[in-house]
């Protein structure tokens, strides 16, 4: 099969982009988007041009490193699937397609295809943890959890950090990945004692990336990749409201408490 | 630092607090609705009701209430907005929505027309400078003629369409304000999900319905038929 794709060209973070055509040939149905790509830059390189750079890692859709807006949806058109598990056969032969990198200003472009999507590692870097003691492990056992709890907690703990929900966000907001790291600690018994100091923190660190606010427009849930329900946001206000009203943290300057005391 | 400094410091504080003062506007707005339909009681109702509201003692307490409601969710949903846009300074080439609808898109826009409408509606019925004679009219009791008011300007087809206009704005508005606020102020489980998405639809329609009655009433001629009639 062959496609034509519209592919966003971007030297560096501070050069001007632009959309350039390529006509792709003898394709099969059964590669994966990618790895159409990796044959569009073999026959780049062999005429001497750039090839085009985009992110990838493991290739079997548990990463989260791969991105891609594709025809106006990240990570494309079939849902809860990252774009490496993308086929060609998902597409219709002759199809014309366009491929834009994830946008915000929170994710600026570093070349083509590829964003620094490094604001989400700091967001987590805030609080997105649960503080251990180092030495022999726990007996098992010893923090029992609900079934139900479980679940919901590795459901939300399911997040690949890829960013998809930012880049489908009219807002460019952060708050499904936000959401899903809160709801995968606060459920757990390890989460409680930094729970409130979390809330704080991420939502804080979010501001401070210039992600923007959610508005509802559910966009995110559509697209995540691992199907994180919109409805864990609603979890994250929780949160942070019950923060706001009743720790004494939230009356302190921020960023004077680093971690549980 | 005080803690609500330090929420509005926030894009979650500032939502909480839109969605709060929205949510104390739907319940406002739910009131006029039904405190509205008094007119179909007959002038007599109407107006003394109208007269009622007028002489309370809390009257003005109340209004400086709804200003500042107003004002707390116009601003901080436009600094939002504002803030929402610098989010993405660059937009894509190709985007296609998924979940998103029209009225989840529009907030600002019908937020800002539905305010326009609501300057409008104050000038028209609350002050009275867009049909200074019928505002001036009295009942034989001597009080304002309200019903006499709504019934005038209802049978002017212009005002008819306006004010459905508005309304429709409004709904549009509501549609996605009332699930949006549960959601912002933490509401929202998987157990009620869907019955909670059921109930904000239905709220909206009510209250939009509940406003547009009158209008429509009037207009229809189901109400105020027989000038200065019983009522």
């Amino acid at each position: 099969m062959k496609v034509t794709l519209h592919i966003w060209r971007q030297a560096g973070p501070a050069s001007p982009g632009r959309f350039e055509t390529y006509p792709v040939a003898d394709l099969s149905p059964d590669m994966s988007f990618l790895e159409m790509l990796d044959v569009l830059n073999e026959t780049l390189v062999a005429r001497g041009e750039e090839p085009i750079a985009f992110d990838s890692d493991c290739r079997e859709g548990i990463c989260g490193a791969c991105s891609l807006v594709i025809d106006g949806i990240p990570h494309g058109p079939v849902p809860e699937t990252t774009t490496c598990q993308l086929y060609l056969r998902h597409f219709a032969d002759g199809a014309e397609i366009t491929v834009e990198p994830f946008r915000a200003r929170a994710f600026p472009v570093i070349r083509d295809l590829v964003v620094d999507r490094g604001a989400l590692d700091r967001v987590l870097q805030a609080g997105g943890y649960a503080s251990v003691n180092t030495g022999s492990a726990p007996d098992a056992n010893t923090h029992l959890v609900a079934k139900e709890d479980a679940e919901t907690a590795l459901d939300a703990a399911a997040c690949l950090g890829c960013g998809a929900c930012v880049a489908a966000c009219p807002n460019a907001s952060a708050m499904l990945f936000v959401a899903a790291k809160i709801t995968h600690f606060s459920l757990l018994p390890q989460g409680q004692p930094e729970r409130i100091h979390r809330a704080i923190a991420l939502v804080e660190a979010m501001d401070r990336e210039g992600f923007g606010a959610c508005s509802n427009n559910y966009e995110c849930g559509a697209v995540c990749p691992e199907g994180i329900p919109v409805r864990f946001i609603a979890r994250l206000n929780r949160d942070y409201l019950r923060a706001a009203l009743t720790s004494r943290e939230f009356t302190e300057a921020p960023g004077t408490r680093a971690h549980v005391e | 630092m005080s803690r609500l400094v330090r929420l509005f410091g926030t894009s979650i504080g500032r939502k909480l607090m839109t969605a709060l003062s929205g949510l104390l506007l739907v319940t406002f707005l739910a009131g006029h609705a039904l405190g509205n339909l008094t007119l179909f009681q007959g002038r007599e109702a109407l107006n003394a009701y109208a007269d009622w509201l007028q002489g309370h003692p809390l009257l003005w307490l109340f209004r400086i209430g709804l200003l500042l409601l107003f004002t707390v969710h116009v601003t901080l949903a436009a600094r939002l907005a504002l803030e929402n846009r610098e989010a993405r300074p660059a937009g894509y080439r190709r985007r296609q929505l998924r979940e998103a609808g029209y009225a989840s898109r529009t907030m600002i826009l019908s937020g800002g027309l539905v305010l326009a409408f609501l300057a409008f509606h104050l000038l028209h019925i609350t002050i009275g400078v867009v049909e200074p004679e019928a505002f001036r009219a009295v009942d034989p009791s001597g009080r304002a003629d309200v019903y006499g008011r709504v019934i005038h300007a209802f049978g002017q087809p212009w005002l008819v369409l306006l004010y459905l206009a508005g309304l429709a704005l409004l709904g549009l508005h509501l549609r996605h304000a009332i699930g949006s606020l549960f959601q912002t102020l933490g509401f929202n489980h998987e157990s009620y999900e869907t019955l909670l998405c059921l109930f904000s639809g239905l709220l909206a329609l009510i209250i939009v319905a509940a406003f547009a009655a009158i209008p429509l009433a009037v207009a229809a001629g189901w109400v105020g038929g027989v000038p200065g009639g019983a009522g």
